[in-house]
Parts: C-alpha cells; structure tokens; sequence
C-alpha cells in the first residue's frame, strides 16, 4: 500500500458521501415544502434504480468473456426463483472452472 | 419507556438485517482493494456513504477510470430511492432533535426504512434509541467488515484468480430483478439495456452508464402507468 490515504480519492468518497446525505434527507425536506409529489416525477424518481443499475449488468453481459456471459445467463434464471446468494454462488462457480478446470 | 430496552430492542431487530448484509461488507472491501482503494479509504467511504449498492457502484466505475463527476452522480442515482424513504419516513421521526435527524438520517438504509414505517404504523413509538441501536448494528458490522475484505482482497492479490469480478454484475442484476414487479419494469429495463449497449459500443465507456440511465428514466416518466398509482413510495 503506497499511500494510506489519498487526497483526490478522500474528496471523491466525500463528494459521494455528501450527495448520498442529501438524498436522505432531501424527501424530508422536501415534504416540509410542498404537501404532494407531482406523479411524473415519483415514476422517474422510482426507475432511477432500475434504470441505472441495468446499464451497468447489460454491456458487462455484451462486453464479458464467454465464462461471464454464461455465469451471467445462468444466474438471471436462478434470480427468477432465489434470491442473490445461489445467484452469485452460481454465477461465481462457472467462471472458477472455466478459468482453472478448462 | 425505557430508552435503554428500545436500544436493544433496536439492536435485537436489525441483528439478522446484519447478518445477510454481511457477506457484501466483506465484497466491497475486497472490491475496493482491487480497483485501487486502500483499505482506509475503503473504509472512509464504508463510514460515510454508508449505501451498499452505491459504494458497489461507485468502486466498479472507478475501476472503469470514470470522471469523478460522472462517479458521484452514478452514487446520487442509485441512492435516489432515499429521497422517497426520507419523505415516508417523515412523519413519524418529526419529534428527533435536529442532530438526532441528521444521525437519523444518516443511518436511514433500506432495512431501516422499512423498519422504521413498519414500526410507525404499527402503532408504536418510532423512538430515537429504537432507531439508534437498529442503525448502529448494520453501521458498525458494516465498516469494521470492509476492512476486513479489504484485508482479505490484499491478500489475495490478482481479483480475476478467484472470481471476483463475476460477483458485481450478478450482485447489480439481483438488484434489477427485484424491481420486477413495479410499474413499466420491463420497458424501462429492456430501454436502459439497449441504450446502455448501443452507448458502450459506439460513444463508449463510461457514457453507457448516464445515457442508458436517462433513456429509462425519460421512458418512466411517460409510460401510462406514471400517472395511475405511482404514488406510493414502496421498494
């Protein structure tokens, strides 16, 4: 470990902390203001997650080695039925033997 | 009422919460080592983001060498659903002190939302020493596990060797699919896939992540079911 904490990473996990902050309490103040949250906007507030969360699983998918698109593959079936743990035991398991056994 | 009974009860409830939110504590600090934190930065960010899924993204982008704009705006997205919580949740801790709602607000996760509502509609009182030992039990596990990933990631050296990199984009998708059953799920998902990919490939890294993201969100907005029942504020 070169340096134990480093200026630039220290401001950016702030500014990270800092925007998270303002996320929790931002609902707060924000129904101190104004009585309702207009429709439109709680549907694009609600599929800011899913949104986003997807372009990081779908070009990892398209850009991933065969060992990750098939862990991927499999684990989205087994994500159907359980829960995240058989999924990344799963998903985890293909790629070790692909990369050790094959 | 004691304060002191709440306390444990809070500790007492949120104990199994830890437990399965464990095993990611321990991924994100092996994560972080491997796209270049140490593990004291590891943990500043653990302590002070303190958002699981954020501090997964935020890693993963900064392996992907992303601006640091781009980093904090992706950790505002993921963490936007706690504007929603913050706004349900109001109503039933207006009786904190003012610095009792920032440590409040602070410790305010998924587990302890819901929590914290269930608690409120059930009749009881939401208690700041209820709150408190509920939120200190995920936040005190949760640094003092990512230094140990961390530890462990050191140690291990070459994240490729034992899987790692596999875990994220399994861990992320899990979290996509628990949103399956909300309004437009499908659309907005198969829209942020496509305009993600296409971004990838033809402006590239790490534009895939802002233009897929808007792609789904400017689609929810005016899907038909934004105006029927999207009020409620539900995970």
């Amino acid at each position: 470990m070169s340096t134990f904490l480093n200026t630039d990473m220290v401001a950016l996990i702030l500014m990270c902390a800092v925007a998270t902050f303002a996320t929790r309490i931002g609902g707060y103040m924000l129904m101190a203001r104004m009585k309702s949250i207009p429709p439109r906007l709680v549907a694009a507030l609600n599929a800011v997650p899913a949104a986003v969360l997807t372009t990081l699983v779908a070009p990892a998918f398209y850009a991933g080695e065969i060992d990750i698109k098939i862990a991927m593959a499999v684990a989205l079936v087994i994500g159907l039925r359980f829960s995240v743990m058989p999924m990344l035991l799963a998903g985890w398991c293909i790629v070790m033997v692909f990369r050790h056994l094959l | 009422m004691s304060s002191n009974s709440d306390f444990a009860e809070g500790l007492r409830g949120a104990f199994p919460i830890m437990a399965s939110a464990a095993p990611f504590a321990v991924l994100f600090g092996a994560v972080a080592i491997a796209n270049g934190q140490t593990v004291a930065e590891a943990a500043l960010m653990s302590a002070t983001v303190f958002a699981g899924a954020s501090q997964l993204v935020g890693i993963e982008l900064f392996g992907h060498k992303v601006q640091p704009w781009l980093i904090v705006l992706s950790v505002l997205a993921v963490n936007f659903r706690h504007i929603l919580y913050s706004a349900a949740i109001a109503r039933f801790i207006s009786h904190f002190t003012p610095l009792q709602k920032i440590i409040g607000f602070h410790l305010l996760t998924d587990p302890q939302f819901a929590q914290s509502v269930q608690r409120g509609e059930s009749g009881k009182k939401v208690s700041f020493a209820w709150y408190l030992g509920f939120g200190v039990m995920i936040f005190v596990p949760w640094v003092t596990l990512t230094v140990a990933g961390g530890i462990f990631g050191r140690l291990v050296g070459d994240p490729r060797m034992i899987g790692i990199d596999v875990l994220l984009p399994i861990y992320f998708m899990e979290m996509v699919l628990g949103f399956r059953r909300k309004a437009g799920f499908l659309p907005i998902v198969v829209v942020s896939a496509l305009a993600s990919v296409l971004a990838y490939r033809y402006v590239g890294s790490p534009w895939h992540v802002s233009i897929g993201a808007v792609a789904g969100v400017a689609l929810a907005a005016f899907l038909p079911s934004a105006t029927a029942g999207a009020e409620e504020p539900v995970e």
